[in-house]
């Protein structure tokens, strides 16, 4: 009896959204009265007892080179040799890409009921229920687990990442890793730049912007708040910028701290995929744009006087000129 | 080669969201009901583009749902797709579903299952994970690229800040999202043709249910915006740095 905890590693190093996940699954399992443990895949460069300070007592470490590439069906047979040898009642992912591929796999392999996109611990008073996201973050709803076995694949910044005190003890686990069926040939990776779903800041523009050509002065406000950018769904339709931007109900879903949205309307369908964020802030000529309705702070205004300023204000407060 | 397009019925992008029965169940009055944006846009367009590219090709759609699943079954035929199935079962458990897809599918013997990444009304994205699993098969999520050739296909899936391209064995299931193809629009030939092509609805197999929904709430309402003179522009950076504290 425990909660297992999947570690995303990527090139080495944990990712945010597992902190995360560690963080939420270590609470779960004070709240159940169990232990939090972690399971690693593949080789890490960092030291995973360190983990230990996000309330895990234990790591499973399979460390076997098949898998420093992420494959879905070998990292599913993996974890659940190590949920099955460790007998834990409850799985915890990321609701991330890599989260996305496997929690559903365990869920049809172990037969274990999966909740993705939770955005808060489970009541578990009476039965064991999770409150996660629909309607594109529309709304919430209550979903019970029945199972004995529950998957609980948890939204990116959804849970506050606690740090304390503590080593966790490193356990080599031996799986049976099978040659995985897909191979990967390459990965095209903008380098230097924030992820979009693991980004604190994200700075977005719309089809106020006019042209591709005048991103320049979005590029510079989000750099000067080491934020991520990205766009709304015509922006990305008439390429002007990469579909990896686009943010809203066919797009990415995202739930930063601080969303600033440049010269986007703000139609439902955009609204779907941002409107988890902490705070919004809206710059728009229009004052009758909706989306200054779902804001916290606004300015009506011409979006090549207003952001430049914006920067410039940023860079000050920052000290940095 | 044989190509089964997994399709949901979802509300329209615009539809009002509303509960009813003291907000255990999903209001439908007035919603109208859409091919979810995911299957149609991306792996239904993918699946008839690879059908162009070779006229040999097997396009079979399936879905998971009652009667009222026709008309949208209907209206993705007249898209592409040689024959559907309605699987004649209702349900909101991702493995109830995705074990009816993979009856379904273990039948036909199909060397790629398309879904969606996501639907866009329980934003589940499980039942193309859960019917590889099912099926044994590797699957590629969050694809943004999908070509084939041979008993192979190359896919290209989304990662943290970038994108992975890989080689993958057929047969496989693949999640499809934006970039894997563009919306079409389909044309009065291909609605007349679509009530010619057979529908057919089978019974559901045997699975169990994992979960249960036990109600749904909407977001408590925002406060309001707070306006800011656009000549000072250093009044909103003071306010997300000291009121809001997050810059």
């Amino acid at each position: 009896m425990s909660v297992l905890i999947f570690v995303d590693v990527a090139e080495g190093h944990v990712k945010k959204a597992s902190l995360e996940a560690l963080s939420y699954g270590a609470k779960l399992a004070e709240q159940l009265g169990t232990v939090a443990e972690g399971v690693v895949l593949g080789s890490a460069t960092e030291d995973l007892s360190a983990l230990g300070k996000y309330g895990v007592k234990k790591i499973h470490h399979v460390n076997d080179q098949i898998l420093d590439h992420f494959d879905a069906q070998s990292y599913t047979k993996a974890i659940a040799q190590v949920a099955e040898a460790s007998g834990a009642k409850c799985l915890v992912f990321s609701n991330n890409v890599d989260g996305k591929a496997i929690a559903p796999r365990l869920s049809a392999r172990l037969k274990a009921g999966l909740v993705t996109g939770a955005i808060a611990l489970p009541e578990t008073a009476n039965g064991f229920v999770v409150k996660k996201t629909v309607f594109s973050g529309k709304a919430f709803s209550n979903v019970s687990i029945n199972t004995d076995i529950k998957i609980i694949a948890l939204n990116p910044n959804s849970y506050k990442i606690i740090v304390g005190e503590g080593k966790a003890e490193v356990v080599a686990f031996n799986a049976t890793v099978d040659q995985p069926k897909t191979k990967i040939i390459a990965t095209n990776k903008a380098s230097g730049e924030v992820p979009l779903t693991e980004a604190e800041i994200v700075v977005s523009a719309g089809r106020g912007m006019k042209g591709p050509e005048n991103w320049k002065i979005i590029e510079d406000l989000a750099h000067s708040l080491h934020a991520a950018l990205a766009c709304s769904r015509p922006v990305a339709d008439a390429h002007w910028r990469p579909h990896n931007e686009h943010v809203g109900q066919t797009g990415t879903a995202i739930a930063p701290n601080l969303y600033i949205a440049i010269g986007i309307s703000g139609a439902i369908q955009h609204l779907a995929g941002v409107n988890r964020s902490k705070v919004i802030v809206v710059i728009n000529k229009d004052p009758e744009a909706p989306f200054f309705k779902a804001a916290d702070y606004g300015i009506v205004g011409d979006a090549f006087e207003v952001v430049p300023k914006f920067t410039e204000a940023v860079k000050k407060m920052k000290g940095i000129t | 080669m044989k190509i089964l397009v997994c399709i949901s019925k979802t509300p329209d992008t615009t539809a009002k969201i509303a509960f009813t029965d003291n907000n255990s169940k999903f209001d439908n009055n007035g919603v109208q009901w859409i091919i979810n944006p995911y299957d149609e846009w991306y792996s239904l367009v993918r699946a008839i583009e690879l059908k162009e590219a070779d006229t040999s090709t097997i396009i079979h759609l399936v879905t998971v749902g009652a009667a009222d699943n026709d008309p949208i079954i209907r209206k993705a035929l007249a898209l592409g797709g040689e024959e559907a199935i309605r699987v004649n079962a209702d349900s909101t458990d991702c493995y109830y579903i995705a074990a009816q897809i993979a009856a379904v599918a273990k039948q036909g013997g199909y060397d790629l299952v398309f879904t969606g990444k996501e639907t866009i009304d329980y934003n589940g994205s499980s039942i193309g994970g859960m019917v590889a699993e099912l099926l044994d098969l590797p699957y590629v999520s969050l694809a943004t690229k999908f070509e084939w050739n041979g008993n192979t296909a190359k896919v290209a899936r989304e990662i943290e800040g970038g994108e992975e391209i890989c080689e993958v064995q057929l047969p496989v299931v693949v999640s499809c999202q934006k970039g894997v193809a563009e919306q079409r629009i389909p044309n009065m030939r291909g609605i007349m043709a679509a009530r010619t092509r057979p529908l057919k609805v089978v019974e559901p197999a045997a699975a169990d249910s994992l979960t249960s929904v036990k109600s749904f709430e909407l977001p408590p309402p925002k406060a309001g915006v707070k306006l800011v003179d656009p000549e000072n522009v250093d009044e909103l950076v003071r306010l997300l740095h000291e009121e809001a504290k997050i810059i």
